[in-house]
C-alpha cells in the first residue's frame, strides 16, 4: 500500500507539509495524491476514533449474523446493498462460513435493535434466518487499544 | 566525590582510570528534569512484538526457568544459523559456530578477551558506542581510534586505517550501521577494508546490531565477503530490531575456535544467557519480516522528517542511511556539543546527547535519536528551531 494512505490511516490529521517531510517528497505532490485519492473514491472520508465507552451514551451495538438467499442476476451484492442502506447499520461484511452478511447495527436500546431486527431486516425478502449478539465492550478498534497505554518506561538518556 | 583515598588506591588501575560514561553524567542532568523531549534515548519506542512477550509468558509457565546449555539453546542457534546465513550471507554451525550472550555487550567483552593478549592495538572506528574504547582497555589491549568524517558520510576507508595500523595490530573492531552516526558501509566500501584486513592478517569483530535498520538499500555484512568469514567474530542480537532491549539477548558467530574461546570465559562468568530470554528469541526469529518490516518503515519517515527538518533549518547533516540516529553538526553555532545539549535541554527541554560522549571527534555534533514517536520529533523540531533562532 501507497505509504502517504499508510500515514494517513494512522493519523488523517497529519499536516501536508509533515507528510511531505516524512516521504521525502514536496507539499504539492502530497496535495495531488491525495487529491487523486478522494477523487477516485480511495479515501473515503476522514472520521474521529471515539472511545465510545467513555461517552456514556446509553446506546447499544448490535452484531448481526444473516443468512440471505444469493439472488439470481446480483448475487450476494443485491440484498446487501439493501440492508447496507439502512442508516441503524453501521458497518456490513459479506463472510465465508456459516452465515453470509455480518453486521454491525446501533440502537437507542435493545427494544430498539430488536425492532429493527423483527420490522426490517427479517422481513426482507431473501433473508433467511438471523443471529444477534449485542457488545459488551470495546477493547480495541481500527488497530488501536482503547485503555489508557503503559507510560514510557525508558530511561530518559540511554547509550 | 566522596569516599576514602585508600579505597580508591586498591582499586584495579585501568578500572579507576577510565571515565564513567559520557552518556551516563548527561542522563543524570536529564533525569532531574520534567516534561523533556527525548531525543537521546539509544532504544525502540516500540514494544517487543506481542507475539513474543506472549510466548515468554508461555515458555515461563511451562517452567523454562533452568540454566541452558553454556552456548545457549540448541534450537535457538539453530534458528540463528538460519537467519544469519539467510540475512547476514555466512553459514554456521550451530553446534560449535554460534554463541548465545548476555546482549551484544558481553559478546563484544567475550570477543576482546579471548582474542587480546597485553598489548595487543585493536583498530577502532570514532565516533562510536560509549563502551567500545572501554571494553578494549578491560580486557588489557591499546585502543587505537580511527576518526572517520561527516564529509565522507561517517564511512571508514583503507587509507585511514593504514595510518593507524601497526604490527602489534591485531583486532579490527566495525560498527555498521552506526551508534552514533547512522553511517553505513556498501558492499564495495567493505571490500576494500576486507583487502586490508586479509593483507595484515587482522581479526574482525563486527557489531551489527542495526543490521536490520538500513532505509536506502539493504545493509551488507562483512562475513559475507570471501575470506572474511573465517577471520572475523559477528555479533548481533534482539535489542534494536525487535525491540527487545530489557531480555539482554547477543550472540556471537565465528569459526569454532574463537567461539570455543569465547565460551570458556562465559561459562565461568555468565554460565548462560537467561532461559527466558532465550525462549523469546526462538519466537522473535519465527516471523523477522513482519516485525521488522512495519518498524524499518516507521523509521525511514522518521529519518526523512529529521533529514528535511534540519536542512530547513541550515543545520548541515550527513544522510544518516542506518540505525535511528541522526548526527547533525551544530559547530557553526559557537558553542562546544556539550554546551549546547545543556542549553538547549535547559532552555528548551529537549535532551540531545552530546557527541563527545562518543570519543573527542563527536566535538562539534549532537546525537538525535529517532527512536520516539512522530508527535514528540515534530515538537522537538519546533523547539530546536526556536533555540537555534537565539543563538
Amino acid at each position: 500500500m501507497d505509504e502517504l494512505l499508510k500515514i494517513l490511516q494512522a493519523n488523517a490529521t497529519e499536516s501536508r507539509e509533515n507528510i511531505a517531510k516524512m516521504l521525502g517528497i514536496p507539499v504539492a505532490e502530497v496535495n495531488r495524491r491525495i487529491a487523486d485519492y478522494e477523487k477516485s473514491g480511495i479515501i473515503r472520508g476522514y472520521q474521529a476514533l471515539l472511545n465510545e465507552d467513555e461517552l456514556d451514551l446509553d446506546t447499544v451495538t448490535a452484531v448481526i449474523e444473516v443468512k440471505v438467499t444469493p439472488q439470481r442476476e446480483g448475487g450476494f451484492n443485491t440484498i446487501a446493498e439493501r440492508i447496507s442502506r439502512f442508516p441503524e447499520v453501521r458497518s456490513a461484511y459479506l463472510m465465508s462460513g456459516t452465515y453470509d452478511l455480518l453486521l454491525f447495527v446501533d440502537g437507542r436500546n435493545l427494544r430498539e435493535v430488536a425492532a429493527f431486527v423483527s420490522e426490517r431486516l427479517s422481513p426482507l425478502e431473501g433473508v433467511l434466518s438471523t443471529s444477534t449478539h449485542f457488545m459488551l465492550k470495546t477493547y480495541k478498534r481500527l488497530g488501536v487499544l482503547m485503555h489508557q497505554e503503559t507510560p514510557d518506561e525508558r530511561l530518559s538518556v540511554a547509550p | 566525590m566522596n569516599g576514602s583515598p585508600s579505597l580508591r588506591n586498591r582499586i584495579n588501575g585501568i578500572v579507576r582510570d577510565i571515565p564513567r560514561s559520557g552518556i551516563r553524567d548527561f542522563f543524570d542532568i536529564v533525569s532531574t528534569m520534567k516534561d523533556v523531549i527525548s531525543l537521546g534515548i539509544g532504544e525502540p519506542d516500540f514494544d517487543t512484538p506481542w507475539h513474543v512477550r506472549e510466548s515468554t509468558v508461555f515458555a515461563l509457565e511451562r517452567g523454562a526457568t533452568h540454566y541452558t546449555s553454556n552456548y545457549g539453546y540448541l534450537e535457538l542457534r539453530r534458528a540463528l544459523s538460519r537467519y544469519v546465513a539467510k540475512k547476514f550471507g555466512a553459514q554456521y554451525n550451530p553446534e560449535n559456530e554460534v554463541l548465545v550472550t548476555v546482549g551484544v555487550s558481553e559478546a563484544l567483552d567475550l570477543a576482546l578477551r579471548a582474542l587480546i593478549n597485553p598489548g595487543d592495538e585493536v583498530l577502532y572506528h570514532e565516533p562510536c558506542y560509549v563502551s567500545y574504547r572501554a571494553t578494549i582497555l578491560f580486557a588489557h589491549g591499546a585502543p587505537m581510534s580511527v576518526e572517520t568524517k561527516a564529509e565522507s558520510g561517517f564511512r571508514l576507508t583503507r587509507e585511514m586505517l593504514e595510518v593507524k595500523a601497526t604490527p602489534r595490530t591485531k583486532v579490527l573492531m566495525l560498527n555498521f550501521p552506526n551508534n552514533p552516526t547512522g553511517a553505513v558501509m556498501s558492499r564495495s566500501d567493505l571490500e576494500d577494508i576486507a583487502a586490508f584486513v586479509r593483507e595484515r592478517d587482522l581479526i574482525v569483530v563486527t557489531d551489527e546490531i542495526y543490521g536490520e535498520l538500513t532505509y536506502d538499500a539493504p545493509h551488507t555484512s562483512i562475513v559475507s565477503l570471501p575470506g572474511l568469514r573465517d577471520r572475523t567474530i559477528f555479533l548481533h542480537g534482539f535489542s534494536k530490531a525487535w525491540a527487545m532491549t530489557g531480555f539482554r539477548l547477543g550472540y556471537a558467530c565465528g569459526p569454532a575456535d574463537l567461539i570455543e574461546a569465547m565460551m570458556k570465559i562465559h561459562q565461568y562468568t555468565m554460565l548462560c544467557a537467561s532461559s527466558m530470554g532465550q525462549k523469546a528469541a526462538i519466537e522473535a526469529l519465527a516471523r523477522p519480516d513482519t516485525d521488522i518490516g512495519e518498524m524499518v518503515d516507521e523509521y525511514r519517515r522518521r529519518r526523512n522528517f529529521l533529514a528535511t527538518s534540519f536542512a530547513e533549518m541550515g543545520i548541515e547533516c550527513h544522510r544518516p542511511l542506518g540505525a535511528f540516529y541522526a548526527f547533525p553538526s551544530v559547530a557553526k553555532f559557537g558553542l562546544k556539543s556539550k554546551d549546547f545539549a545543556i542549553k538547549l535541554l535547559n532552555e528548551e527541554k529537549v535532551a540531545a546527547v552530546p557527541g563527545t560522549a562518543f570519543g573527542d571527534c563527536g566535538e562539534g555534533f549532537i546525537r538525535c535519536a529517532y527512536a520516539t514517536n512522530m508527535e514528540n520529533l515534530k515538537e522537538a523540531m519546533v523547539r530546536l528551531k526556536r533555540f537555534i533562532g537565539r543563538l
